[in-house]
């Protein structure tokens, strides 16, 4: 007792933590809801007090009880309280509790603005990480736009792990502000290489999931995700540059050719059954899209359609379910490789998994052809009898009628056979689906004429049978197929056998236990068949018959006249006393047959759904005109300053009218659209799953042949579907002996005719009835115009950017003048590129020049970017992959790039023209532009050299005055093609290379060595060795010395040229260097095998530590001022080059770009992979070019100037 | 997936999520296919069942499902590290703790490690400093919760499924 006295006190003393709360809620379940209230009563007090630590307790408590499902809203303030406490265990509390609650309806969420930007700069990486992880749960469009420049600025934070985030928060900020998306995708770009795997992968995430949404925008990403696809050892990114390839695919074909190759190496090697997965998938994606490109295009479709059965018959369920899944996207385009795998998915129906049975019913849907049609219903049948459970029992009903209705019923032979099935699907007792049977029953019995005296026959049987009435209880039951089978034997009622006794049946009493809208047609088709058989028994003479039918209708339809359904009640009396109206003619002898069924005389055709939207609109008549011309509440129109001419002001005044009213048009329409929904006599245009029925042409020249009697028309009693099976099968076999007897005709008469193998394919099989498909009803000269409507409300609609477009001024992120803007100022802070600058400081008063500049820039860069992409997916050594892999291993890095023989070159480059031309024909827009490129293209096939002058020669056209800012020029460096110099050759082999520094690798560079064979030889065994030097080390495998070579990772079939990657170790790159090397291989052509080799000096030009890296005027003007560069300068004469090529001779052949350009002044920078910033001041003079430069290293400084010196010599 | 759901809907979902893999068998495959409750046919239900635990993720297309079911796996692995020999009562008492180590492998919606070292090199960083802050409850505190427990019934060492209720975080927000 005493105990509990002290318990109690320090209760009060001392409040619950999260434990004691859960506890206490685990000790009161009879009344918990007592206890939480008691609980949160506690919580309320806690709150208000000063102590922070209680605060956050509190709050703690509360982010449990959020997740019970208690509305803690009214908590706001005190989290953002907790959310800037000073110590992490607090912040961190407060963070969690608002990534739980917080949304955009959150009043107190502007409050956070400024503690969030507080914390995303705080020192200490947790709180930065807390602040990250928060803000990605509630981040509003206001958030994102004042917090968008911080979080960009920490995409390249020095740690990894706020960097990470940073990148991945940048998707949901790109979300709720659009407009962040172009000024922040460079730098995202930039992180796609970044050192760290996990902002690697944080980055290929958000660009993944940017791309899914819109891929085109990310086509010209594809060169870096195939490198990295190449490069990466990272699963989890693999599998999504993967899947981001399989959305690429389709928009360009040739990307798909060439990621068949990596993808296969991939599916033999990788030992994750995801990453397999996923390749496959892609595989697959590609396939599709190649439709017919490749050679052994269908033997890759039969290779991956094996892989996927050999996943389906896996015993793990999982990989069971995910191959069913595969398979449906090889379905769609290649059914018939997945139709002999019949066997398999039929197996898949009797799985015990439902998610797998679903799956395996989709895939059905597909597989179903003339042949198998029957036989796979059949199966699907049985499987409704023993299913358990409604919900897959009506999915496997709503897949029977889709699978037989699909392509306007274009697998069904029999129809007689598919009303059966429909008629045996009445018997389900307890299904949803009853209006979609009789929706089919209807519109088999409409359009499928000859069908209809048969249709009738089973109409009038259903109509017969008691159990369809007894289910009426339930909405949308099966009794609705009433509906269909009432209808169907009114309107055919000429087909019924025994009109009279379908009469009575459907005057039964227990008809009035029917939803009202099924008496209704009762009611109407009961009038359809009095009148028909009046007809009849007129004919006969048998006026006492006629006589007793009226009475018959007399006695019963009193019945329907007291129904509480108005329909009914209302369509029965007024039918009551036209019958009691007939009898009275009757008594007096006055025939009436011919007038009563002149009541329903005419047939009633379907119309299709788009019918009314397809009436084309008459000549003259304009929709859009005024009828009658709208009052004027134009006091703005008064405002309008009266111009001076008279024809101009009506020039004016005529395309402005439309514009100004277009929102009121807009307005207009809608509230026609409103009266013609409200109108019953306008026909709404409503979407419907029927709508295929126009892709159909032609189904109307179908002849209309007599029924096949090979099928008897009546078969007793309930036809049992299977009969037809058994029928059909028959049938066609007769129809094949047939044939065959007339093509020995044939044969015997024409013996010179080589007649194809018989093989039954879909198309020899003939409907047994000879259909006459009644196509719907269109208005004449219909307009064939589908449009497709996409959602204007998608939110990834917003995020469709064109992201090659430089940068704008009035794109840049929206800065708060604050101190952490300016700690990225100068080019030494290693992790902030100096890309971003442009958009921090923009100089007012170049705005327009700049402007000017940015828009020629703009036209080229375009170009530039679409020929990189081109140039990349064209079969030529792709330069774009010579970059250094980003692996950082001890292994040799070599990669091996593929590229066709010669021969086969010309192709893709024809094929490419079509493509283009077809894009061309898809939107004239591009038109002019893409002329541009193709002219481009031949130059390219010309001679590289003239390529390059004429991609110089464009920007120099517009004058030179204009300061050109950097960016625009420089961003995309050009195709480095011509790069490629020399190394040796021979009458076996030719090599060419290229070296390429990377930042990410200090003191490495890549040297990238195309090999090509000159001769008719095999070459095998290629191995490549060099003499090191002290300073330059060629990285070797593990464990060999310095005297091997390392093997060259292809073999070289005649004609073939393909890449290798090497790398080399620097020390020092302040001076050029020499290495001497040898390739050796073996030559084997049909004499025998030769060993050959042949010599190589290797030259690492001090140009080739250099990269170009893009530089802002007053980062440079910063760097230049800073002081501790060297100095030196060199003056060339005699240039007659224009100093607009001049430079781009240095960009290209010495890695500068261009930072500002005055007359023929301009400032370039670059950067050694060692980190070196140099810097050059190149004028021109009359006939002169003298160059300054500044450089951290006067040695490198000195042995660049003279390289360039060099080149200068030959301008 | 614009608005966050209120607290009936996300009651709602875990409640039919929960009820969805329950009568589920282990030997069936672990996706269920989304219903208009998740969000619609582009999203999955991809979960893992651990005893008496399930571990259910919500995804969209644009994930692997077998990466998924490995992330599923890092996560239950990382948990049992950073919980030294996890048990279904250190996660019912220690939610806040799961939260944090959720979030160091998903953040809003989105895989942002998955790398199992990583994840729990940050969780323990993070541990160490809110030590060094002292952490939320103090030593007085936790005497005194040592001696609430003195008279509270045995603490039920079997706890049953039904009333454990295993949350996805911001369901909706897993695009």
């Amino acid at each position: 007792m005493a105990l509990k006295m002290v318990k109690g006190s320090i209760d009060r003393m001392f409040d619950k933590n999260l434990q004691d709360l859960v506890r206490g809620i685990r000790n009161h379940k009879e009344d918990e809801a007592k206890y939480i209230s008691q609980c949160i009563d506690e919580i309320k007090q806690e709150l208000k007090q000063d102590n922070i630590a209680v605060k956050a307790n509190a709050v703690c408590k509360l982010t449990y009880l959020q997740m019970l499902g208690y509305d803690i809203s009214w908590a706001a303030f005190n989290i953002i309280e907790v959310m800037s406490a000073s110590k992490f265990t607090f912040k961190r509390i407060g963070y969690l509790a608002a990534s739980q609650c917080f949304h955009e309806g959150t009043d107190v969420i502007m409050l956070t603005t400024n503690q969030i930007r507080k914390d995303l700069s705080s020192p200490s990486q947790y709180d930065t990480g807390v602040a990250l992880t928060g803000l990605s749960c509630f981040v509003t469009p206001d958030l994102a736009r004042d917090l968008a420049n911080d979080i960009m600025t920490l995409m390249s934070h020095t740690k990894p792990y706020i960097r990470k985030k940073a990148v991945l928060i940048m998707y949901k900020v790109f979300l709720k502000y659009p407009e962040s998306l172009r000024p922040a995708f460079p730098r995202l770009k930039e992180k796609l290489e970044d050192p760290d795997p996990g902002v690697q992968s944080a980055a290929v995430n958000v660009i993944c999931e940017l791309a899914r949404r819109n891929p085109k925008n990310y086509l010209s990403l594809a060169p870096l995700f195939f490198k990295l696809m190449t490069s990466s050892t990272n699963n989890w990114v693999l599998i999504k540059i993967i899947k981001l390839f399989g959305a690429l695919t389709p928009l360009e074909p040739r990307l798909g050719k060439k990621l068949i190759e990596p993808l296969t190496n991939l599916i033999h090697s990788t030992s994750a059954m995801s990453l397999l997965y996923e390749c496959v998938n892609t595989v697959i994606a590609v396939l599709i899209s190649l439709s017919s490109g490749m050679p052994n295009h269908s033997a890759s479709i039969q290779l991956c359609v094996q892989k996927l059965r050999i996943l389906i018959e896996d015993s793990d369920q999982n990989l069971k379910y995910l191959g069913l899944l595969a398979m449906s996207k090889i379905l769609r385009t290649h059914p018939k490789s997945v139709q002999a795998h019949k066997d398999l998915v039929l197996q898949c129906l009797d799985d015990k998994d439902e998610s797998i049975r679903l799956r395996a019913l989709d895939l059905l849907y597909g597989m179903v052809s003339k042949k198998n049609l029957m036989e796979i219903v059949k199966k699907l049948m049985t499987h409704v009898d023993k299913a358990e459970g409604t919900t897959y029992r009506d999915e496997l009903l709503t897949k029977i009628i889709d699978i037989c209705s699909q392509s306007n019923y274009q697998h069904i032979t029999n129809f007689e056979w598919y009303i059966s099935i429909l008629v045996e699907l009445t018997r389900l007792e307890g299904t949803r689906h009853g209006h979609l049977i009789a929706a089919q029953m209807l519109d088999v019995a409409i359009r499928v004429k000859a069908i209809r005296k048969f249709a009738v026959s089973q109409m009038s049987a259903l109509l017969d049978s008691a159990h369809l009435v007894a289910s009426s209880t339930q909405r949308n039951g099966i009794c609705e197929v009433l509906y269909a089978a009432a209808w169907i034997c009114g309107e055919f009622s000429e087909h019924l056998q025994e009109p009279h006794q379908t009469l009575e049946a459907m005057l039964r009493p227990k008809v009035t236990t029917l939803p009202g809208h099924i008496q209704a047609v009762y009611v109407q088709n009961v009038v359809k068949l009095y009148a028909s058989i009046l007809q009849q028994k007129e004919q006969a003479a048998e006026t006492e018959a006629a006589q007793e039918v009226t009475q018959l209708m007399v006695e019963r339809l009193p019945q329907f006249v007291q129904s509480a359904d108005l329909e009914v009640q209302e369509r029965a009396s007024c039918i009551l006393q036209l019958v009691k109206h007939i009898q009275k003619l009757q008594a007096k002898d006055v025939p009436v047959a011919e007038e009563v069924s002149a009541l329903f005389a005419g047939e009633l055709n379907p119309v299709a759904p788009k019918a009314q939207k397809k009436v084309p609109v008459p000549e003259g008549l304009d929709l859009d005109a005024w009828i009658n011309e709208p009052l004027s509440d134009s006091e703005s129109e008064d405002e309008k300053p009266k111009a001076i001419f008279h024809d101009e002001e009506q020039r004016q005044a005529k395309p402005r009218q439309p514009e100004a009213d277009e929102e009121e048009l807009a307005r207009r329409r809608e509230a026609r659209k409103q009266e013609q929904a409200n109108n019953p006599f306008y026909i709404k245009s409503s979407p419907s799953p029927q709508k295929r029925y126009q892709d159909a042409p032609g189904v109307e020249h179908i002849p209309v042949v007599q029924i096949d009697l090979s099928v008897p028309l009546k078969v007793p009693g309930l036809p049992m579907s299977d009969q037809y099976v058994k029928l059909e099968e028959e049938r066609r076999h007769r129809q094949r002996l047939e044939k065959d007897k007339r093509k020995k005709k044939k044969k015997e008469k024409q013996a010179r005719r080589h007649s194809a193998l018989h093989t039954e394919s879909d198309e020899d099989i003939a409907p047994a009835q000879q259909v006459d498909i009644v196509t719907e009803e269109m208005p004449e000269n219909a307009l064939p115009s589908d449009e497709d409507d996409k959602d204007p409300n998608d939110p990834y609609r917003a995020l469709d950017i064109d992201l090659d477009k430089p940068l704008a001024d009035s794109e840049k992120l929206p800065v708060q003048k604050h101190r952490n803007a300016e700690t990225s100022k100068s080019p030494e802070k290693e992790d902030v590129p100096v890309i971003e600058k442009k958009s921090k400081k923009p100089k007012k008063k170049e705005k327009k020049h700049k402007e000017k500049g940015r828009e020629k820039g703009r036209k080229k860069e375009k170009k530039e970017k679409g020929e990189d992409l081109d140039f990349w997916l064209s079969t030529t050594p792709p330069p774009a992959t010579a970059p250094a892999p980003a692996l950082a291993t001890a292994e040799p890095e070599v990669n091996a790039v593929i590229s066709a023989p010669k021969e086969e070159r010309e192709e893709p480059k024809r094929e490419e023209q079509d493509e283009e031309e077809e894009v061309e024909e898809q939107d004239p827009e591009k038109k002019p532009s893409k002329h541009k490129k193709k002219k481009h293209r031949k130059e390219q096939e010309e001679r590289s050299a003239d390529r390059k002058k004429s991609k110089k020669k464009q920007p120099a056209g517009g004058g030179a005055a204009e300061p050109v800012e950097n960016g625009s020029l420089d961003e995309e460096p050009l195709p480095p093609m011509s790069s490629y110099c020399l190394l040796a050759e021979n009458s076996y082999i030719r090599m060419t290379y290229e070296v390429q520094g990377s930042l990410q690798e200090d003191s490495r560079v890549t040297v990238s060595i195309v090999l090509e064979n000159q001769s008719s030889s095999f070459l095998k065994n290629m191995e490549l060795n060099v003499l090191d030097s002290l300073n330059t080390k060629l990285a070797r495998p593990e464990g060999s010395s310095v005297h091997d070579g390392v093997p060259v990772p292809f073999q070289l079939p005649p004609g073939i040229s393909n890449e290798a990657q090497f790398v080399f170790t620097i020390q020092s790159i302040a001076m050029a260097q020499k290495l001497k090397g040898t390739l050796t291989f073996i030559a084997k052509n049909d004499e025998g095998s030769t060993h050959e080799k042949l010599d190589f000096k290797l030259h690492f030009s001090c140009t080739s530590y250099l990269i170009t890296t893009p530089c802002y005027s007053d980062a440079f003007a910063k760097l230049l001022e800073s002081g501790d560069l060297s100095m030196s300068s060199i003056k060339v004469d005699g240039i007659s080059m224009s100093f607009q090529n001049l430079l781009a001779k240095i960009c290209f052949h010495h890695h500068f770009s261009v930072v500002e350009r005055v007359n023929s002044c301009a400032s370039m920078y670059s950067r050694s992979i060692q980190g070196h910033h140099v810097c050059l001041l190149v004028k021109k003079g009359e006939k002169s070019v003298s160059v300054d430069g500044k450089c951290s290293d006067s040695t490198l400084l000195s042995n660049l100037l003279e390289e360039m010196r060099a080149t200068l010599a030959t301008c | 997936m614009g608005l966050r759901e209120p607290e009936e809907i996300q009651q709602q979902i875990v409640r039919e999520t929960f009820h969805l893999v329950l009568k589920r068998d282990d030997n069936i495959c672990n996706f269920l296919e989304g219903g208009s409750l998740i969000g619609g046919s582009d999203y999955k239900l991809i979960y893992r069942h651990y005893a008496t635990l399930y571990f259910v993720f919500c995804v969209d297309s644009s994930e692997s499902e077998l990466g998924i079911l490995d992330l599923i796996q890092v996560f239950v692995e990382t948990l049992d590290k950073c919980f030294e020999n996890v048990c279904e009562l250190d996660l019912i008492f220690h939610m806040d703790k799961v939260h944090y180590i959720l979030q160091e492998v998903v953040m809003g919606g989105m895989v942002l490690e998955t790398n199992m070292n990583e994840i729990v090199a940050q969780m323990e960083a993070q541990n160490r400093l809110e030590k060094s802050e002292g952490g939320l409850s103090a030593a007085p505190a936790r005497a005194v919760s040592a001696v609430k427990n003195i008279n509270l019934p045995e603490i039920p060492r079997n706890i049953n499924i039904g009333d454990l209720n295993i949350k996805v975080p911001n369901l909706s927000q897993f695009v």
